[in-house]
């Protein structure tokens, strides 16, 4: 079978592109909600902040896997 | 960044076509070997620029442990001072709030954990080093490991291998039948995914942060044109210099922002990892 299509050029920043967007819309809805929590229990800012930053690294690191892959996998 | 100032010495320039931005890859992330010797099995090792300063990184650690608790004085002085708030904070945060019962015992590893990679990560911002040690894959790959069998051993031992491993492969969940979906996932996401992950996140965030400060060094000595001093193009040029200049200084600061948390999540996941090797699932 021949080829039916064909993408050249910077397909790397493309797939990066794609994978930033749901880890995007997981730190926007992580630190949304814990200023949110924050806001309604001041007091409880310790832990809120911790397991803030521990669902940020968890969701972040997706983001960032998309863009190393293309270098790691690029040639 | 031995690849990138040999990149800078093409002096490809803005505003010449034929030569375009010297993009900077993965290979600045290769160093040669400064010296390479024939190990026992007759393979070549290779002595580079990673290694050396991961050694420092490691001298550094335990010489701050040896001023700070060598020898302990009732009224602590100098570098006993710094030691004890570090000591106190992996105390109050990790051992008790995280880890809790028989969490002291772990400060040690957390403790030269996070010094060993914060330090390996600080690296990338230190004038005349600037590079991440953190971002050979290598290194991660190895703490992680240390982690992996860490959590693996402790549970093993505060619950026994048969209640340990039952207790992650056959959680106490209702309808008994979610078990056919549930037991490959929890075995997939304990005992591969997640120290794959604890090494790939410190790995991506360091090898990300140091391409993307090479990529606004780069740029800030491209757009600078000084062969053809007045032409509108170099104009151009100058602005754009400045700007990736400021940028740099930016991603700098956010850079020193970043090393620290992401030793801060290794230490904090290791932490979680044990507590919860320790507890038995119920």
């Amino acid at each position: 079978m021949g080829i039916l299509a064909e993408l050249t050029g910077s397909i790397g920043s493309i797939g990066y592109g794609l994978a930033a967007i749901g880890p995007g819309i997981g730190v926007g809805i992580i630190f949304g909600n814990g200023v949110q929590a924050i806001a309604r229990q001041p007091e409880a800012y310790g832990v809120i902040r911790q397991n803030m930053i521990l669902g940020f690294a968890l969701a972040e690191a997706l983001a960032l896997i998309g863009f190393v892959a293309p270098f790691v996998f690029g040639t | 960044m031995l690849k990138a100032l040999a990149m800078l010495e093409v002096t490809c320039k803005f505003g010449d076509d034929s030569c375009p931005f010297p993009a900077p890859g993965a290979e600045i992330f290769f160093f040669p070997p400064m010296t390479s010797f024939t190990g026992p099995d007759g393979s070549t090792w290779e002595f580079n620029k990673p290694v050396l300063f991961a050694s420092i990184a490691a001298l550094i650690v335990i010489i701050f442990f040896l001023t700070a608790f060598a020898r302990p004085k009732l009224v602590p002085r100098g570098m006993q001072n710094i030691g004890e708030v570090v000591y106190l904070f992996f105390k109050n945060h990790f051992a008790k709030d995280i880890i809790g019962h028989g969490g002291e015992k772990y400060i040690p590893l957390l403790m030269s954990l996070f010094s060993f990679i914060w330090i390996m990560n600080l690296f990338s911002i230190i004038p005349g080093i600037q590079f991440p040690i953190t971002s050979r894959f290598a290194f991660p790959l190895v703490l992680s490991l240390i982690v992996y069998f860490t959590f693996i051993g402790v549970g093993i031992k505060s619950q026994g291998a048969g209640a340990y491993f039952k207790g992650i492969a056959f959680p106490d969940v209702q309808p008994r039948a979610i078990l056919i979906l549930l037991t490959p996932l929890e075995l997939l996401s304990t005992f591969i995914i997640r120290p794959a992950t604890l090494a790939i996140r410190l790995f991506a965030n360091m090898f990300a942060g140091h391409l993307l400060l090479v990529i606004f060094s780069v740029s800030t000595w491209y757009l600078l044109n000084l062969t053809n001093f007045v032409g509108a193009v170099s104009i151009i040029g100058y602005f754009g210099s400045a700007m990736a200049f400021l940028v740099t200084i930016v991603l700098t600061f956010f850079e020193m922002f970043i090393q620290l948390l992401q030793a801060y999540i290794f230490t904090l996941l290791t932490a979680m990892f044990i507590a919860e090797a320790q507890s038995a699932h119920h």
